[in-house]
């Protein structure tokens, strides 16, 4: 009956346990469970081996295409992972251990996560980071949620140039809240700057951007931020924060709630996750946090050591009342983020972001000398850019999928009227050889 | 141990990054950059590993401690999962999303179907989406879709309330509230079980779901649960199951055949995929057939020829709960676990994870006031009342294990419980381990009663001692300033 490794025990140990317990037989254990709720049929199939386990995820793995080179972003970017990234967080210390509740015997994942606060109050600029949430788009949710208790106020504006992904989780968040969710289409792939005037009034909890944008463009939202504030509203920022190692950090611009993606740090693209969401804000939104925050103390001799703290924020406390419900969040993904960050460094990221904006522009150059294709506007991109194709996207970026290329993403689907549009993603990874002929592929496509 | 940030020396760097093949871009305009470069560790590649190897050992984990944490389902967690995830790190979700995009991600999305359909099974539900990231996120979920069945009967306006009992986890309530609804709590009766006729009184058409942690979380099976059902389902509220003790019970009785309608599933507790230190988990959401057409998209949905399509367009949708598929690393480990223990080898898991918490229950009941005494599933709970009568609290027990070399148990929930012991063993840890860890909980018991102080003192072992929790609280000292 013992025939997995993962049940220890021998019959005669269940034997002896049993007759502890003063029952006959394991089935007797389940006697609580009503007889006529009990599972009449179990359909799995029959186990397998370790090895044959492995076989066959590799063969699901097989039926993907395989060796893609992308160009496509769309909020997870194909960027390199240092070896010390997988090495370090695949420490079965790390990976194998609980939420550290029990702080002596966490110090490990607390310290880990004090630095990774660190790491992203310095990034963005701001006072305080918690300790990790879901992804980017939840994270704006989070935001959202957290203006909405700070302001009292019911009104959530977001910029349509945000991802279209984090504004619908956005929506799904807020949908039951009698909260109004104002939606400002994008004007040439920018903040509609007069559209948002004329919605701004004291019902306003706060305005969500992005930047740069889904359409890659890189906007400056020092001015926005002293309007929003005007009006008592919070400015809320959602960035990439590969490229804060050269632009503008959201504290300087004046946002007051920052959060993203943190994919990029030493996350693989692993077909969307796992990933982590961050969130920074200034201090005093402190207490309205969502989700783990942890804090500096000192034990009963002075030594210094870390803690959870401000629990009473969440839910296994204050139950409906809590700042959110999160529990679990996304605690490796988030010390990788922190190895990535420490690994690079401060020098590091400043150098792959410059890395980035120079494959990108040289791309871009590339691209908009094909005959037909234009460069949407004249706006500022960081590594992504929207080109304008002389026939509808969707056609060509399927057929150069087939020929392993992935082009970029589409606009169609997500904005009307943009049906020629295409965003291109490059990152440090793509050689110049394989922006080359990219390029070429895409003039042969569309010249003929 | 020093922060990384204390052992920075200016220009030190921890990897070399590819060099430039192409021209330098154009400056950007100096509005947009930023005035001083992040100020992140820099340190040497050897100084960093160090740094990190360093701190994992100032940690407990599955791999070198016992982890009796219940409710938290702590097993072990299988090596080649870990192998398994792996091979999907270099796959982009957008190539899924793009048009004609399926086609080049057969692989991942069927990975997704399957085990929607594995999971669909063990529960018995009709439908399961894979794209929640978590317990609580799954929870949210959940009762976002009952919101939208009710809406779609023309009810949302009538009903307001979320009936949970008392000892649920605190995000039942937390995600309710997040999809618009009021409380109402019932008590628990002295068979360790929410109080049926206070249930009843409870009950009105104005409830729209009652959420249930089944077995519950002093791990008893709750013998109403079809006559709760039953009355829930004769107000039209719909039957919340919280997938967190799923582990005592596969094979052997399916929250859908109960009357459940909607379930979310903790894939890093029951199928074997590691916390990572507070996640990444995973939440899959079962819903019964009049619930799948408010699922969340994308939705991957199978053709008649077998080729996995993903559907946006459904109007009755709750929307996106997530950026893209959910957390899909998490859940390849979780398939993998599936297919690899099969049928027999999940029984056997819910089957030696309730005989160890029986077995451990037996040896410590002496020691340890046990204030439900029944047969009790994957977990038991005890309170440290008889050792309160010496000065001694949950606490110090937990701190006095610590220094033996043990998680503690949880403590202090369920909150029912005064001085709660929740342990919860799982049934990847040998007889021998389990042994010496109720060895080590009865000589705790002991030294209650011969010198409180010791416990009080607890743990003296460890890098740190007992640490100024209202310091941290009344500081807020979140980041290094230095």
């Amino acid at each position: 009956m013992n025939d997995s490794h993962y049940c220890p025990h021998t019959p005669e140990e269940i034997a002896e346990m049993l007759s502890v317990i003063g029952v006959a037989t394991v089935e007797e254990l389940f006697a609580p469970i009503p007889a006529e709720l009990r599972a009449t049929t179990f359909n799995l199939p029959t186990g397998m081996s370790e090895f044959e386990t492995f076989s066959k995820m590799q063969a699901i793995a097989g039926e993907n295409s395989q060796g893609m080179t992308n160009f496509i972003g769309g909020g997870f970017y194909d960027h390199i992972i240092p070896a010390v990234v997988d090495h370090l967080s695949g420490r079965a210390e790390f990976y194998t251990a609980y939420t550290p509740y029990q702080p002596e015997c966490s110090q490990g994942t607390l310290q880990a996560l004090f630095e990774y606060q660190t790491a992203i109050c310095r990034l963005t600029g701001l006072d305080v980071s918690n300790a990790s949430l879901y992804d980017g788009g939840t994270a704006c949710a989070e935001a959202a949620m957290m203006a909405l208790r700070v302001t009292g106020r019911n009104k959530i504006v977001v910029d349509g140039c945000v991802s279209p992904f984090s504004r619908q989780v956005l929506k799904t968040y807020l949908f039951n809240q009698d909260v109004e969710v104002i939606e400002l289409a994008p004007l040439d792939g920018m903040l509609n700057r007069s559209e948002l005037t004329a919605v701004l009034d004291d019902s306003v909890a706060a305005v969500l951007v992005q930047n740069p944008n889904f359409f890659g463009n890189i906007e400056d939202f020092t001015a926005l931020a002293d309007q929003v504030h005007g009006i008592g509203a919070l400015l809320i920022g959602s960035v990439y924060p590969i490229s804060l190692g050269i632009l503008k950090s959201p504290g300087e611009v004046g946002i007051d709630i920052a959060v993203g993606d943190g994919q990029s740090l030493g996350n693989p693209l692993s077909f969307g996750g796992p990933s982590f969401g961050f969130i920074a804000a200034t201090k005093k939104y402190i207490r309205n946090m969502p989700g783990r925050i942890v804090g500096e103390t000192v034990d009963r001799n002075g030594k210094r050591g870390y803690v959870l703290t401000l629990q009473a924020r969440e839910q296994h406390i204050k139950r409906h009342k809590a700042t959110s419900n999160i529990c679990s969040n996304q605690g490796l993904c988030a010390l990788r983020g922190l190895i990535f960050l420490s690994s690079v460094g401060k020098e590091g990221l400043a150098e792959l972001a410059r890395l980035n904006r120079d494959k990108s522009e040289y791309a871009k150059g590339l691209l908009a000398k094909i005959p037909g294709v234009t460069v949407l506007q004249s706006a500022v991109t960081f590594n992504e850019f929207t080109v304008v194709l002389p026939k509808n996207a969707d056609s060509v970026v399927l057929t150069l999928l087939e020929r392993g290329i992935a082009a970029g993403v589409p606009l169609g689907q997500y904005y009307e009227g943009s049906e020629n549009c295409l965003v291109v993603t490059v990152t440090e990874k793509r050689t110049k050889k394989e922006i080359d002929l990219f390029a070429r592929e895409l003039e042969v496509l569309l010249c003929n | 141990m020093q922060l990384i940030y204390e052992q920075s020396v200016a220009g030190r760097r921890g990897v070399k990054l590819p060099k430039s093949d192409v021209p330098t871009a154009s400056a950007l305009p100096t509005s947009l950059l930023r005035k001083e470069k992040a100020g992140l560790a820099e340190v040497s590649e050897l100084d960093l590993v160090r740094h990190f190897t360093n701190l994992s050992r100032r940690n407990f984990s599955v791999d070198t401690n016992f982890y009796p944490l219940g409710s938290c389902t702590m097993k072990y967690n299988a090596k080649v999962l870990e192998n398994a995830a792996t091979l999907f790190a270099p796959f982009h979700p957008m190539t899924a999303l793009l048009p004609g995009g399926v086609d080049f991600c057969q692989g991942t999305l069927g990975m997704l179907y399957d085990l929607g359909q594995l999971l669909a099974d063990i529960t018995g539900m009709d439908e399961v989406t894979t794209q929640p990231l978590a317990g609580a996120h799954g929870e949210m979920t959940g009762i976002m879709l009952v919101s939208a069945y009710h809406a779609a009967k023309g009810n949302k306006a009538k009903k307001k309330y979320v009936v949970v009992p008392d000892s649920s986890h605190g995000t039942n309530p937390a995600s309710a509230a997040i999809a618009g609804y009021e409380i109402i709590t019932v008590p628990t009766a002295s068979y360790g079980d929410m109080d049926l006729e206070l249930f009843k009184a409870a009950m009105t058409d104005e409830v729209a779901a009652v959420m249930m942690t089944c077995p519950n979380t002093l791990g008893l099976f709750n013998p109403h649960i079809k006559e709760i059902s039953d009355i829930a389902h004769s107000h039209d509220a719909l039957m919340y199951y919280d997938g967190a003790n799923l582990n005592a019970i596969m094979g052997k009785v399916k929250p859908g055949d109960v009357g459940f309608d909607v379930i979310h599933v903790n894939l890093h507790k029951t199928f074997g995929t590691p916390h990572g230190g507070g996640g990444p988990g995973s939440g899959p959401v079962g819903v019964k057939k009049a619930l799948v057409p408010f699922l969340p998209q994308p939705r991957i949905v199978m053709d008649d020829d077998g080729k996995l399509l993903l559907e946006t367009d459904n109007k009755g949708t709750i929307g996106r709960t997530a950026n893209f598929f959910g957390n899909f690393g998490v859940m390849a480990k979780a398939y993998a676990y599936i297919i690899m223990l099969g049928r027999e080898g999940l029984i056997q898991v819910s089957e030696q994870a309730v005989l160890n918490a029986n077995y451990i229950k037996e040896k410590l009941k002496p020691y340890y006031d046990l204030p439900y005494d029944m047969t009790c599933m994957h977990e038991c709970v005890f309170s440290a009342s008889k050792q309160l009568e010496h000065g001694v609290h949950a606490i110090d027990i937990a701190k006095f294990l610590i220094d033996k070399g043990y998680h503690p148990p949880t403590v202090y929930f369920p909150m029912i419980v005064k001085e709660a012991i929740m342990i919860e063993p799982t049934e990847t840890e040998s007889k021998a381990a389990m042994d010496d860890f109720i060895a080590v909980m009865i000589e705790a018991a002991r030294t209650a009663e011969s010198n409180p102080q010791a416990l009080h003192d607890a743990p003296l072992t460890m890098p740190i001692s007992r640490l100024d929790e209202t310091k941290a609280a009344r500081e807020q000292h979140v980041c290094c300033t230095g």
